[in-house]
């Protein structure tokens, strides 16, 4: 009963969220607003295809940003060879370069996961700057660095980021939708397995390689596809602006602060950080002195709230429940044991 | 054939310094099960500290390092203390995270200060030369390499000579154990934490001798020493020395064989070759760690 009314409550939650963000450029139509919802519907886009791979197996991937960059030099080299003009058409050309991505993914997934934690954390990171220095060094494709230029969308004025606003939605909305199906389904719960002991995962049959192989080339795919929107937004990009390091950590820090492996935590982050950020850069972008504001909420959150928002919340809840009289055992709490100590069986 | 043996000998030379650097990022990870992802910014921070004290004070920038070093190691025990000690549970993953803010923080700063624009310390040494056979070779890069030589040469006869070094090698063996026979390991690891600073601090010097640098330097500092701590094995010093070298040739050699914007590119393909052989590096131990 009190579950049933739980759920209709979060889903008309979900509902009110999704109608706002519908209707969000029609009741803040400035360019400065819009622009806004584009970065913050993009991060939300980037930190849940994040999740699917950092949050469910627990890999930690600091080279996704090498996904983007792939995804959006992808769709601007496409859009180039084939002539295409600016207009709606780039945008159907989103989906190719996904599966130009997946490729990749599936390459790059299969030498990188033969390791394991720091390894792999390192691995990816060098992976990125791979890919950072092949966008420079690749002149003749990529432009170096002197940058690529994208077809410049024919729209002006305030109407100028509303395509942009509904594209990055809709990728957005297909990383929820994946993300929530990822969780819900015997593949998501063998991610989980292996975040949780991947050895234990293999020895009860869970296809660990195939599950994380699978799940990396999902998160990468996602990526790209937004990175291929990205280009085309800003219309011209430089390796070192696309293939970005802070890209690659801002996502991974909204996953964190929202609540790692749950599906609203990545939305949650990037509600919270991304205008934050924007209106750091805005305020102080020239002194730099924004890296140190965002260095400072990254360390905080990682030292107060090692395990975000959501589940920090969730255990608050339960436990004030339990003491206000415990009528019922708050199942939605039972996610897990409370982070048990890995450190000691480390060695 | 002679630009072929030049480039090689200069990469020794400067292998001995990623070597330098790199044993303070390993001896870490050994010790701590942390990755320091600041380590690069660490060393531009070092690089930065005595450019400062040769700028303002024309201070000789390899005897600021009697200031530097001490500075940074006292920096570095801190930082483990409030950064690095709360980290209880899934360390591994969290420190990566630290300290990449921590990076950012110090580039964030350092911007404040002294702005992106390119720096570089300059000395008599970085312009004269001595000949040995047919090419010439900069006095600072062999400076550089006799001060690494000399530093990692204390940090072994520490490791494998005194008490302390015994303790730091169970810490890395089996911190759990280490515990257990008395060693207190928070000291171990907030005291290696600071030495790993104060080879930073050295390194920072000769990197910034013979590189110009900014701010941002520490991505490409970094994604280079990661690239040398996972190829040696994580955790082993000497693996990392060996690594430094092979990798500094090896770019060193490609930069005047192909071109020196492939030179980077080098790097990373090696990884990418031994990784696919030998998982766990070149000298790495049987790969037990996991999230």
């Amino acid at each position: 009963m009190r579950l049933r009314d739980k759920r209709f409550l979060a889903g008309l939650a979900l509902l009110l969220i999704f109608i706002i963000a519908l209707v969000f450029p029609a009741i803040a139509p400035d360019s400065s607003t819009t622009n806004m919802g584009v970065f913050t519907l993009m991060y939300v886009g980037l930190a849940t295809a994040w999740n699917i791979m950092g949050g469910y197996t627990g890999y930690i991937s600091l080279g996704h940003a090498g996904f983007f960059g792939f995804g959006s030099y992808a769709l601007g080299l496409l859009l180039a060879k084939l002539g295409i003009q600016g207009g709606y058409t780039p945008f159907l050309f989103v989906p190719l370069a996904g599966i130009l991505t997946a490729l990749l993914a599936v390459v790059v997934g299969w030498f990188a996961l033969r390791t394991r934690a720091a390894t792999f954390v390192i691995v990816t990171i060098a992976f990125m700057f791979i890919l950072q220095l092949l966008a420079e060094n690749l002149v003749g494709l990529t432009g170096g660095g002197a940058g690529l230029g994208f077809p410049s969308p024919p729209w002006r004025g305030a109407f100028y980021n509303i395509p942009f606003y509904y594209a990055m939605l809709v990728l957005a909305l297909l990383g929820l939708g994946v993300s929530w199906w990822i969780r819900r389904s015997k593949f998501g719960l063998g991610l989980l397995a292996i975040r949780d002991d991947e050895d234990k995962a293999l020895a009860v049959g869970v296809p660990a390689g195939a599950f994380k192989l699978t799940a990396f080339v999902v998160s990468a795919a996602l990526v790209g596809m937004i990175g291929g929107v990205y280009g085309y937004y800003v219309t011209f990009i430089y390796p070192q602006f696309v293939v970005d390091p802070l890209i690659g950590i801002s996502m991974v820090l909204m996953v964190f602060l929202g609540g790692l492996g749950t599906l609203g935590g990545p939305v949650l982050g990037a509600l919270i950080l991304e205008p934050a950020q924007l209106w750091l850069a805005y305020q102080y972008g020239a002194s730099r002195l924004y890296l140190v504001f965002y260095a400072s909420v990254f360390l905080l959150v990682i030292l107060l709230m090692p395990r975000g928002i959501i589940p920090s919340v969730r255990d608050l809840l339960a436990r004030w429940r339990a003491r206000a009289g415990g009528s019922n055992g708050a199942p939605g709490a039972m996610r897990e044991p409370p982070a048990a100590a890995q450190e000691g069986a480390a060695p | 054939m002679t630009l072929v043996l030049e480039a090689a000998v200069l990469g020794i030379l400067t292998g001995g310094v990623y070597a330098l650097m790199a044993s303070g990022l390993t001896l870490i990870f050994g010790v701590m099960r942390i990755i320091n992802v600041g380590h690069g910014a660490l060393v531009v921070l070092g690089a930065y500290l005595s450019f400062v004290l040769w700028r303002n004070l024309n201070i000789d920038p390899f005897l600021s390092l009697v200031v530097t070093m001490p500075v940074m190691f006292v920096l570095g025990v801190i930082l483990q203390i409030v950064f690095v000690r709360p980290l209880k549970t899934d360390r591994e993953a969290l420190s990566v995270l630290v300290t990449y803010a921590l990076a950012l923080g110090i580039e964030g700063l350092l911007g404040y200060i002294f702005t992106s624009n390119y720096v570089q310390i300059t000395a008599w040494y970085d312009t004269a030369s001595f000949p040995i056979g047919s090419f010439r070779i900069t006095y600072v890069y062999i400076y550089g390499f006799l001060l690494c030589l000399a530093i990692l040469g204390a940090i072994f006869l520490m490791l494998y000579r005194t008490t302390f070094g015994g303790a730091i090698r169970a810490t890395m063996l089996n911190r759990t154990a280490a515990q257990l026979v008395g060693i207190d390991v928070d000291r171990v690891s907030a005291i290696t934490f600071g030495i790993g600073m104060a080879t930073a601090a050295a390194g920072g010097v000769v990197f910034g001798i013979t590189n110009t640098f900014n701010p941002g330097s520490h991505y490409d500092l970094i994604s280079r020493l990661l690239t040398i701590i996972v190829l040696g094995g994580l955790g082993s010093l000497r693996g990392a020395i060996i690594a430094a070298l092979v990798m500094l040739v090896a770019t060193d050699i490609t930069a005047v064989v192909i071109s020196p914007v492939w030179a980077s590119f080098v790097f990373f393909v090696i990884l990418v070759a031994v990784l696919l052989v030998r998982p766990q590096g070149l000298f790495g131990a049987t790969v037990r760690d996991r999230l």
